[in-house]
C-alpha cells in the first residue's frame, strides 16, 4: 500500500535492500533497512510518533501542552513534525555541536532550541533538560532514553518488519543511542529467531564529548539492558566516514555518518562468517540520509580532511 | 614475558597519567592490566573498577573497539599489541 490518509499514517514500511557489492559471498549477504524513508527521514520517527501517541493515551499530553526533550538531533526533528501536525509547543534541548541543518530543520518545524554545552555532549543536553522539567512540571518530557514506548515501538514495527522480510536473518546490526533500537528490535527478534547475534554500534567521538568533569557524570540510558546484545563496537570517526562513502561508491545509498559506523560493525560479522564459513543474513539499520550531514564537510575532501572536521561534533 | 598493550585515557583520568592520552601496560587479562597500570598511575584502578573488581558503571572498556562487557569482562585475556581504550559512558540520540 502506498496511500496514507496523512504524513504521519506513512511511517514504517520501509525498504530492505540487499548489498550485492559490499556483501562478501552468495553466503554471506548484508541487507541495509532504509529508516531514511520515514515522514522526516530518519529511524527515530518510529520512537517519537510512539511517544506521543502513548502520552496521548495515558492523558499526559493534551491540547495546547508544551513537549520537552533532549536530542542531539533526529528525535527533535521527528517530534517537531508530530508536535506541528498535533498542535503542541516543542523545546528541545540541544549540544552546541550539532551541524546547522539540524537546527534549521528544527526551526522550520517551529521548534524552540535550547543550547546545552558541547562538552559532555548528549549527557549534559539530558542533564540541562531535567532541569527544565523539574523547573516547569507542566511540560511533558518525554524523555527518550527511558520511555518504553521507544523501545516498544522497534518492537512492535521494525522488528517484526525485518523478520516479514528476512526470516532467514542471522545477525541483526543497529546504533546505539538511547538503545531503543537495538532493545526493541534485539527482543522481538530473539523471539522469533534461534542463535540470533544482536550486535551495537557504539559512535566513538571525539574528546570534547568526553569531556565530562567526573567520570560518575556517564550515563546509561535506562532502557539499556546488556542481555539484549552479543557484542557491543566502538567505531571511530575515520572508518565510519570510510564506510559511508564506501556504500554511496558501491551501492548508491546516501547515508548519514552513523549508518557508516553501523556498516563498519556489519562488515566485521561479514567477516567472521566468511572466516567460519558460515551462512549469514546481515541486517543494518540505515538511520538517515546524508543530507543533514553536508555542512559538516564529512561528504569533502580525504577521509582524512573530513575526520578532523567532524572532530568534537556529534555525528551520530 | 612481557606485553606491550597500548590503554587509551579519558580526558577526565588524565590526572592520574600525568596528561598522558596514552599509557603502555602489561598483563595476562585485563584485570591483571589494571593492576599494572596502577603500580605506576596511583588510584587509577580505583576509578574503573570496584572493590569486586567488576567494571564502574560508568565506564566503557573497550579492546580492539569491542565492549570488553561482552568478551569476558575483567577475565578478558589480552595479547601482545592489543589496544584498550577507557571511556565514560555517554548519552546518544
Amino acid at each position: 500500500m502506498a496511500r496514507f490518509d496523512s504524513l504521519l499514517d506513512s511511517l514504517g514500511g520501509t525498504p530492505l535492500v540487499g548489498l550485492p557489492q559490499l556483501s562478501p559471498s552468495r553466503e554471506v549477504r548484508l541487507w541495509g533497512k532504509l529508516e531514511d524513508r520515514n515522514p522526516t527521514g530518519s529511524v527515530k520517527d518510529r520512537p517519537a510518533i510512539a511517544m506521543v501517541e502513548l502520552a496521548e493515551t495515558a492523558g499526559r499530553l493534551t491540547p495546547g501542552c508544551t513537549v520537552l526533550e533532549p536530542t542531539s538531533g533526529n528525535t527533535g526533528i521527528s517530534l517537531a513534525m508530530v508536535c506541528k501536525l498535533k498542535g503542541y509547543r516543542l523545546i528541545c534541548v540541544m549540544p552546541e555541536n550539532t551541524s546547522v541543518e539540524r537546527r534549521q530543520l528544527l526551526e522550520m518545524y517551529g521548534a524552540q532550541i535550547i543550547t546545552s554545552p558541547a562538552a559532555g555532549g548528549s549527557n549534559e543536553a539530558v542533564a540541562v533538560a531535567k532541569k527544565l522539567a523539574a523547573e516547569h512540571p507542566d511540560w511533558v518530557m518525554l524523555y527518550q532514553y527511558g520511555n518504553p514506548a521507544n523501545s516498544q515501538a522497534h518492537y512492535d514495527t521494525t522488528g517484526p518488519e525485518i523478520l516479514a522480510d528476512c526470516p532467514e536473518i542471522t545477525h541483526f546490526v543497529a546504533g546505539l543511542g538511547t538503545t531503543g533500537t537495538l532493545m526493541g528490535c534485539g527482543r522481538f527478534l530473539r523471539e522469533h529467531v534461534p542463535g540470533i547475534r544482536i550486535v551495537a554500534a557504539e559512535p566513538r567521538y571525539g574528546e570534547l564529548v568526553y569531556g565530562l568533569r567526573n567520570i560518575d557524570e556517564g550515563f546509561v540510558p535506562e532502557l539499556y539492558d546488556p542481555d539484549v546484545l552479543d557484542s557491543r563496537f566502538s567505531v571511530g570517526p575515520a572508518d565510519a566516514l570510510r564506510r559511508t562513502r564506501q556504500l554511496i561508491e558501491e551501492e548508491g545509498i546516501f547515508a548519514g555518518i552513523s549508518t557508516g559506523a553501523i556498516l563498519h560493525a556489519a562488515l566485521a560479522q561479514a567477516d567472521r562468517a566468511v572466516k567460519a564459513g558460515e551462512r549469514a543474513d546481515i541486517v543494518f539499520i540505515v538511520a538517515d540520509g546524508g543530507w543533514k550531514y553536508l555542512s559538516t564537510g564529512a561528504y569533502d575532501g580525504t577521509i582524512e580532511q573530513a575526520t578532523e572536521k567532524i572532530e568534537g561534533q556529534l555525528w551520530a | 614475558m612481557t606485553m606491550a598493550i597500548e590503554v587509551g585515557i579519558p580526558t577526565i583520568l588524565r590526572t592520574y597519567t600525568g596528561g598522558e592520552k596514552a599509557v603502555e601496560g602489561s598483563g595476562q587479562t585485563l584485570a591483571d592490566l589494571f593492576v599494572d597500570l596502577d603500580s605506576r598511575y596511583t588510584g587509577l584502578r580505583d576509578r574503573l573498577v570496584g572493590t569486586d573488581g567488576t567494571l564502574n558503571r560508568f565506564v566503557n572498556v573497550y579492546l580492539n573497539d569491542e565492549d570488553v562487557r561482552f568478551l569476558g569482562g575483567p577475565e578478558t585475556p589480552l595479547a601482545d599489541g592489543d589496544v584498550v581504550t577507557i571511556l565514560p559512558a555517554v548519552a546518544g540520540g
